[in-house]
């Protein structure tokens, strides 16, 4: 089948769409954009063809919602996830007890070499609690859940075998990137086949009667995605091998994304890592007028993250934390060259981390609120899109704002936000080939 | 991230044949000002360029030296980054006028010009128009350095959108009562007032054919650029060469050029040759950024973007809207030209003037470039923009960058925000295709 894939590149994670004929959306696939486009861009793609399976699936049980189906579903889906952890691992394994080598590790190559094996043992025994029903994990990244993972055990292996932990340390940083930067191993439809072995095996009901799973599973595994064109869009743009007519600037995804989402928008607020945007939109999601940060990033997305990176805290914990609070602190700079100094420095003054978080996230949104005053103020309705969208915190001061300034307006967010700018992009896609485009 | 990884070599860029003359008559003038005291020719006056009072000062035989343009030299060449830096290390604030800086920074460093070679010590500083604040202060920065006389000739700003007859004789007495015997005491030369009227007879000629090649945009395609091209065109007659035959075979040679442009239907001189198809027509406001000038350009004409109209290109005079040096007002004409300067306009009538550029050289909409360290242009852009944009119906989009500090051009934000400009222009085109079928 035809699909048109939007791709947004963005300084922190990389988006994919994957759009069919009639536009309605397959898949969605996001991955961290580790400075290295071309890989972020491919695995974001491939993230999204696998999501766009399980649609397919989906449909193959003709629309049945039965509490089996969705069970099935689900653990067919973490069974995958299980699936290319393990590849993933594998591949790190390797690539950490290659990078044993060096002045370094003069005379310990070996017992290093097993200190890392038994490393590994480890994570391989705890990889199916990781992907068990109701697991809950800080990130989907591999690089994330696997890290932190990694440096626990080998905090154990280190006391046991006397290896220093910095040497492991070493090992896993070097090899992480090395790892993160190969393009993603094909043969998906195997990996399907056996995460759907592993659960009939592990729930033989799935499969009670003459009910048989594989069927459907395969049929749909046997449509064939064809990617008939593709828009890339966002910071990375320019660095792709892609053709003028396959980029958009990200500004028009945006706009015409939320369209698609709510189309009654006519006002967007976008906060990416980097970008803040204040974009108007007319009622056919074109492009009215717009306004972004100049190259301060000051308040953007990256923001939070520093300010998580220095709470040693995750990034999906900084909203929730911040929601604690009912005394914000007043936070004037959102630079975030001195987020760091300027976290501490209220810390020093023994404010309370809930207020200062709270503090900070008002900064964030006080900040996008001039942005998109200057961009022709708030229209109802009203869009926000983005990685921050996601984080409460960050939400309730924006809706606090934008009613003390522009009273009752009607606030989007949709649950897939943060793939807004991707589905501008695979609409766009959907466009051009209509047009005669060819992929 | 970075769009270009070369660094454009000035000595690959192509040039035509006025680009070339121009650059010889500036180096020329540089070489004069470095020569002055050898060969006793004559005094030094600084001034800055919205009031140049070129042919006032040619009656003293002063020759003109701008730090305006020396600090827009000093960009293009890719010194200003170290001078900016010097002066804030001597303690000016990073939010100070870039050009103040780069000069301040040039000074300290020898006063060596872009050229290589010194500059003179000024023996007068003349300051004409004074509706940048910033440059009161400059001058007073310079005055403690060189400990000369300083003229202050007061302008008053247009708040009202008119020059009134009381604002010309105000300006008309401080010229008889104060600078023109400051002048003729510093230079130890006579006010002749002939002498005066013969210059400013001169400078019309050239006006006259400097108004013919920016109008000549209105041609499509546009065989100028009116903004990048632009500040070729305008540097003799905003520097030291009006008033000056020189001045006058220069527009007339630069006239025949873009005339025979016009003829064969060829579009504007790019640093990367001519200029594929014309796709978008822009009326710009605010100068631009000089230390990646030709990096900002090529985001320009790599997308088939012409500049038919700017702003800039009138700081220094508003000619094409009809005004003209006038040997028989010899000391209102100038009074009128420092009263008139684009700067010295209101917000409602800058808000005209763009708006009438972009309907009368059918122009796409209007692109803002707003410079980080000058307020005496970007307050009230925002305002104007909004203003242009509701009058013409016509998209506006809006840049930041800066003159001469090269910290402040990040050129993936700028691309980012132009391509998005011209595919918002596109978008609307084709949405009122659909429209117009329907």
């Amino acid at each position: 089948m035809k699909t048109f894939v939007g791709i947004d590149l963005g300084s922190t994670t990389t988006k994919a769409v994957l759009l069919d004929e009639e536009g309605e959306v397959l898949g969605r696939g996001i991955t961290n954009s580790r400075s290295n486009y071309k890989t972020a861009a491919s695995v974001a793609g491939q993230e999204a063809a696998i999501d766009a399976r399980f649609v397919l699936f989906r449909r193959e049980f003709a629309g049945e919602t039965s509490d089996l189906v969705e069970d099935f579903l689900n653990d067919l889906e973490r069974s995958f996830r299980l699936e290319q952890f393990l590849e993933q691992v594998e591949d790190l394994q390797e690539t950490c007890s290659g990078n044993v080598a060096g002045e370094r590790f003069a005379g310990r190559e070996a017992a290093t070499r097993d200190a890392i094996g038994e490393i590994f043992i480890r994570l391989r025994a705890g990889a199916s609690e990781l992907f068990a029903r109701g697991a809950k994990r800080k990130s989907d990244f591999f690089r994330d859940i696997a890290g932190s993972r990694y440096l626990t055990i080998a905090e154990d292996v280190a006391h046991e075998s006397g290896i220093p932990y910095d040497m492991l340390l070493n090992v896993y940083d070097k090899s992480i990137i090395e790892v993160e930067n190969r393009p993603p191993a094909g043969g998906m439809a195997d990996k399907f086949r056996r995460a759907l072995d592993r659960v009939v095996a592990e729930t033989p009901e799935y499969e009670a009667g003459s009910r048989d799973m594989h069927e459907p599973v395969e049929r749909a595994l046997g449509i064939e995605l064809e990617e008939s064109y593709l828009v890339g869009t966002g910071y990375g743009r320019v660095t792709l091998p892609f053709s003028k007519d396959h980029i958009r600037s990200e500004i028009l995804c945006h706009g015409l994304g939320a369209h698609m989402m709510f189309p009654d928008t006519r006002t967007v607020l976008d906060i990416g890592g980097q970008d803040t945007k204040g974009i108007q939109v007319d009622n056919r999601g074109i492009v009215d007028n717009f306004q972004m940060n100049d190259r301060c990033a000051a308040g953007c997305g990256r923001y939070l993250g520093y300010i998580a990176d220095e709470m040693n805290m995750g990034l999906h914990e900084l909203g929730p934390m911040a929601m604690k609070s009912d005394r914000p602190a007043r936070i004037n700079s959102t630079c975030t060259v001195f987020a760091g100094a300027e976290l501490r420095d209220r810390l020093a003054l023994g404010e309370k981390r809930e207020d200062i978080l709270a503090g900070l996230h008002r900064a964030i949104i006080l900040r996008a609120m001039s942005i998109l005053s200057r961009s022709g103020g708030v229209s109802d309705q009203f869009t926000f899109t983005g990685g921050v969208a996601k984080n409460d915190a960050a939400v309730r001061e924006l809706k606090k704002l934008i009613f003390e300034n522009y009273g009752e307006v009607t606030i989007n967010i949709d649950p897939n936000s943060i793939y807004t700018g991707a589905l501008g992009a695979s609409e766009f896609a959907r466009r051009a080939h209509a047009e005669g485009g060819t992929a | 991230m970075t769009t270009t990884a070369k660094r454009p070599d000035p000595k690959d860029a192509l040039k035509d044949a006025s680009m070339v003359k121009q650059k010889d008559m500036m180096a020329g003038h540089y070489e004069r000002l470095s020569r002055v005291e050898e060969t006793g020719e004559g005094k030094v006056a600084a001034t800055f360029v919205p009031g140049n009072l070129n042919e006032l000062i040619m009656c003293f035989d002063l020759v003109n030296n701008l730090p305006e343009v020396n600090a827009i030299q000093s960009g293009l060449r890719k010194q200003s980054g170290g001078y900016v830096m010097d002066a804030e290390k001597a303690g000016h604030s990073e939010d100070v006028c870039t050009y103040v800086k780069s000069d301040i920074g040039m000074m300290a460093r020898g006063n060596i010009g872009p050229h290589g070679k010194k500059l003179p010590d000024p023996n007068v500083l003349l300051l004409s128009y004074t509706g940048c604040f910033t440059f009161m202060k400059w001058f007073e920065l310079l005055r403690e350095q060189y400990n000369c006389e300083t003229i202050m000739l007061h302008t008053p700003y247009t708040g009202d959108g008119k020059i009134t007859r009381n604002m010309i004789e105000y300006m008309v007495k401080q010229l008889k009562e104060q600078v023109i015997p400051t002048l003729e005491r510093v230079s130890g030369v006579k006010f002749d007032i002939d002498r005066l009227r013969e210059y400013l007879k001169k400078s019309a000629q050239a006006e006259d054919d400097l108004v013919w090649v920016l109008q000549s945009a209105k041609n499509k395609p546009s065989p100028i650029d009116a903004y990048f091209g632009g500040i070729y065109y305008i540097g003799p007659i905003f520097g030291a060469f009006r008033g000056t035959d020189d001045a006058i075979d220069y527009y007339r040679f630069l006239r025949e050029e873009v005339e025979d442009r016009v003829a064969k239907g060829l579009g504007p001189v790019t640093p990367d040759g001519d200029m594929g198809e014309e796709k978008y027509r822009l009326v710009t406001e605010g100068p631009p950024n000089y230390t990646n000038f030709r990096q900002f350009w090529k985001m320009f004409y790599d997308e088939g973007a012409v500049v038919v109209a700017s702003s800039y290109t009138k700081v220094g005079g508003v000619y094409d809207l009809g005004f003209r040096h006038d040997p028989d007002k010899p000391l209102e004409t100038p009074a009128e030209y420092c009263l008139g300067g684009y700067t010295n306009r209101s917000l409602p009538q800058r808000v005209d003037m763009l708006a009438n550029y972009i309907n009368e050289y059918e122009a796409d909409g209007l692109l803002v470039n707003s410079i980080k360290s000058c307020n005496s242009f970007s307050a009230g852009q925002l305002l104007i923009m909004r203003e242009v944009e509701k009058r013409t119906g016509k998209p506006a989009a809006f840049v930041e960058t800066d003159l001469v500090d090269p910290r402040y051009f990040s050129a993936a934000n700028v691309k980012n925000r132009l391509e998005s400009y011209f595919q918002m222009i596109d978008q609307k085109r084709s949405g009122q295709r659909i429209k117009g079928a329907a």
